[in-house]
């Protein structure tokens, strides 16, 4: 392309993305097109690819083309394996996509549309690119180190400490919050309990057929899962119609989280060819297909979105989770936006993939954009909604109160009318006995969904089956969290244990797998039993202690990645990752100073610990006091570990730039490729 | 038409390395096997016990 004709065409994708960021930031009364939404985002992505990215690329990275990559230098055809870009890409997506960047930002939506898609599109491109990015670059250079070796050689020790244990902490939050979002999601759904409780089987099935029958077949055993699972779903809807059946799938929350803490145990003890890979690649097969599916949808239908552009719950009195926009839209949005937990990612298999250091730009950079155009989807479909029914949807009884009526009395008293009537016919529609105080984000996310694809394809008559195809896609995913993230710590607390007592590091000796994953298990179960508990809903609690956690790991990420600016000498585009983390550690430290001191009981642990000694005390009132306090202590303990790494790392920017200590990084040394340009 | 044949290979070849299936082909190029239940158990124990434990994002 010709220099004038480049200018024209960025010059008018520049003037496109002005024009539809205006219009959804300005626009205010009637309901606007989704497709503003999908202008602002792909635009503003596209700029921030061919700008951004390529500015980090060539003045700060200085990527090179005719570096070896691992891949090739330790190429060995098991981990270091050579491999087409486009394919790392989307191995790469497959594995940093997760529930997160549809549940947050459909949580995130009682703020209006406004302030997730703003944070959604100027987070993904100036922050979470940035670090999964510079992350997966350094992690090149390195032979694919992890971010807690990163931590500990580019900052200290007690980067590494800090990262090693800020990593199991989110992973028990994120599990136990994931696992209140499927509770929520099946409580008193006989249709989506059985047809989760089937992919049990199902799963089961495929790991026999691969190992037994057709060894290696994945892709066509993942056909058969899927067609196996669409069979559920159609077969949920005859349990639900069945009384005798119903009643037997119909689980209250309780039942519900005992069935998963038990779920997650056998699943981290259970060989893992039997029940966490076939369960994989039925969620990821689904989870494309899903993705892709939602895209087109929202394209071709372009539905208007009802919710207003900011809300009156801006100023923290939200129904869904307490607190103000500034900090919370940006910790409840995580994943869409930056999410630490994609350090762990870029630093996992997909380093060891790269054939060229110049991939990681598209891999790194254009990953991350993708996944900020599913959250920018999962936006769309929760704001597609009328608010009241969204506020109905999410909001917890202990805050609308207990029946359909008052529940409705007081959601329209905000000003967002739904009558109880409304929520019956559209509980009827989809096939759920009530969608009244469905919180977790995960139901509002289905009705959303269905409603879209209720527009063209089978009208309202499919939208159960819809419906309940979303739940079940969103609980496939979160299900095979649950697997892999109690096998992931497992193998964490087995590698530490392994220094005191040499056997109890072995994956395969039975004792040591029993007792770490009853203890993970425990530990996030506890978490995940005191959301069901909770009058508020557990959300409120949970979601953001895992977004102070999660942006927590992020803010330890970028340390060590403006560590290793310095040194490299980029003194001049520090600010690149310096912003980023000081926005980070604004918004997780005022968020924890909110969630541990604030004096409303709603928002502030401590303060709802007292409310709940002043008030009128029943059975349950010490344990929830007792919760309370530890999520405090748990918040703090999170922000002093990070306030360590911050203060190591200022001390250390500090010395290199003073010339006091020698910037020696621990690079790889280079190595002249010998990829001929088609290989690669 | 040779680009759309060039996609849909390409994608063939994400999903092969998504599904594990390509790590499955590679393993059986290495170890001079042929597939067989055997030989996907042996892969499977040479994954459980390799340190390379793919993570899976929130």
């Amino acid at each position: 392309m010709s220099r004038f004709v480049s200018i024209v065409v960025w010059g008018a994708v520049a003037a496109l993305a002005a024009l539809a960021v205006g219009v959804v930031a300005v626009h205010r009364g009637e309901p606007i097109s989704t497709l503003w939404l999908v202008v602002a985002a792909a635009c503003c992505f596209a700029l921030g690819f061919r700008f951004y990215s390529k500015f980090i690329a060539a003045k700060i990275l200085a990527l090179d083309a005719l570096r070896a990559t691992p891949a090739e230098r330790l190429e060995n055809g098991r981990d270091f394996v050579v491999t087409n870009k486009w394919v790392v890409f989307g191995h790469h997506f497959a594995a940093i996509a997760g529930p997160g960047p549809l549940v947050g930002p459909v949580l995130a939506a009682q703020f209006g549309y406004l302030p997730g898609t703003l944070w959604v599109l100027a987070g993904a491109v100036f922050a979470g690119c940035v670090q999964d990015f510079v992350i997966l670059l350094f992690s090149v250079r390195r032979d694919g180190k992890s971010i807690t070796e990163m931590a500990r050689e580019e900052i200290g020790r007690v980067g590494g400490f800090v990262a090693y244990g800020a990593v199991i902490a989110i992973l028990i939050i994120i599990l136990a919050v994931a696992a209140l979002v499927v509770v929520n999601a099946l409580k008193g759904s006989p249709w989506g309990t059985f047809t989760i409780a089937m992919t049990i089987p199902i799963a089961l099935l495929m790991g026999v057929y691969l190992r037994r029958i057709r060894p290696g077949k994945v892709l066509e055993v993942s056909v058969f899962g899927f067609l196996l699972v669409l069979l559920a779903i159609w077969g949920g809807q005859w349990v639900s119609q069945t009384p005798s059946m119903a009643r037997v799938f119909t689980l209250q929350a309780s039942s519900l989280a005992m069935l998963i803490i038990v779920y997650g145990f056998a699943a981290s003890a259970l060989p893992v060819w039997l029940l966490l890979a076939p369960r994989d690649y039925l969620s990821t097969f689904v989870k494309l297909g899903a993705i892709a599916l939602l895209a087109v949808g929202i394209v071709v239908l372009h539905p208007a979105l009802h919710m207003p552009a900011v809300t009156r719950f801006a100023d923290g009195t939200g129904p869904v989770f307490a607190g103000k926009i500034f900090p919370f839209a940006f910790i409840t949005i995580a994943c869409g936006a930056i999410s630490g937990f994609h350090s762990l990612i870029s630093i996992g298999t997909t380093p060891k993939l790269i054939a060229r250091e110049t991939q990681t730009r598209m891999v790194g950079y254009g990953g991350m954009l993708a996944e900020a155009a599913v959250a920018i989807m999962a936006i769309t479909a929760a704001c597609v909604l009328q608010p009241g029914v969204y506020f109905a949807i999410n909001s917890p009884a202990g805050v609308v109160g207990q029946t359909p009526v008052a529940a409705t009395a007081t959601i329209s008293g905000w000003g967002f009318p739904v009558t109880a009537s409304e929520m019956q016919a559209l509980a009827h529609a989809v096939g759920e006995q009530t969608l009244f105080n469905r919180t977790g984000g995960a139901p509002a996310f289905a009705v959303g969904m269905a409603h879209i694809f209720s527009q063209s394809l089978g009208g309202e008559k499919v939208m159960g089956l819809w419906y309940h195809f979303a739940v079940m896609f969103e609980a496939l995913f979160i299900l095979s969290l649950l697997d892999a993230g109690t096998r992931a710590v497992r193998f964490m607390i087995q590698d530490a244990l392994s220094h005191i007592y040499q056997p109890l590091g072995q994956t395969s000796w039975y004792p040591s797998i029993l007792t770490t994953s009853a203890v993970i298990v425990g530990a996030w179960g506890y978490f995940l039993w005191q959301g069901v508990k909770d009058p508020l809903g557990g959300i409120n609690s949970l979601w953001p202690l895992f977004g102070i956690a999660n942006q927590l790991l992020a803010a330890v990420a970028l340390c060590a990645a403006t560590t290793i600016v310095i040194k490299m000498h980029r003194t001049k585009y520090v600010l690149v990752t310096l912003v980023p983390l000081a926005w980070l550690v604004a918004v997780t430290f005022t968020a924890a100073w909110q969630k541990v001191l604030d004096r409303d009981p709603h928002l502030g642990f401590l303060a709802q610990a007292q409310a709940l000694a002043a008030g009128p005390a029943t059975a349950a009132t010490p344990r929830l006091i007792f919760n309370n306090r530890l999520d405090a202590a748990l918040t703090a303990v999170f922000v002093v570990m990070v306030a360590m790494v911050l203060i190591e790392s200022v001390r250390g920017w500090i010395a290199v730039l003073s010339g006091r200590k020698e910037a020696r990084m621990k690079e790889t040394p280079f190595v002249m490729t010998r990829l001929v340009e088609g290989k690669a | 038409m040779s680009h759309v044949a060039k996609a849909a290979r390409i994608l063939l070849a994400t999903l092969r390395e998504i599904f594990d299936e390509a790590a499955y082909a590679r393993f059986l190029l290495r170890s001079q096997m042929a597939s067989s239940q055997a030989a996907y158990a042996a892969f499977w124990r040479e994954r459980e016990s390799s340190h390379e434990r793919r993570s899976r994002c929130c």
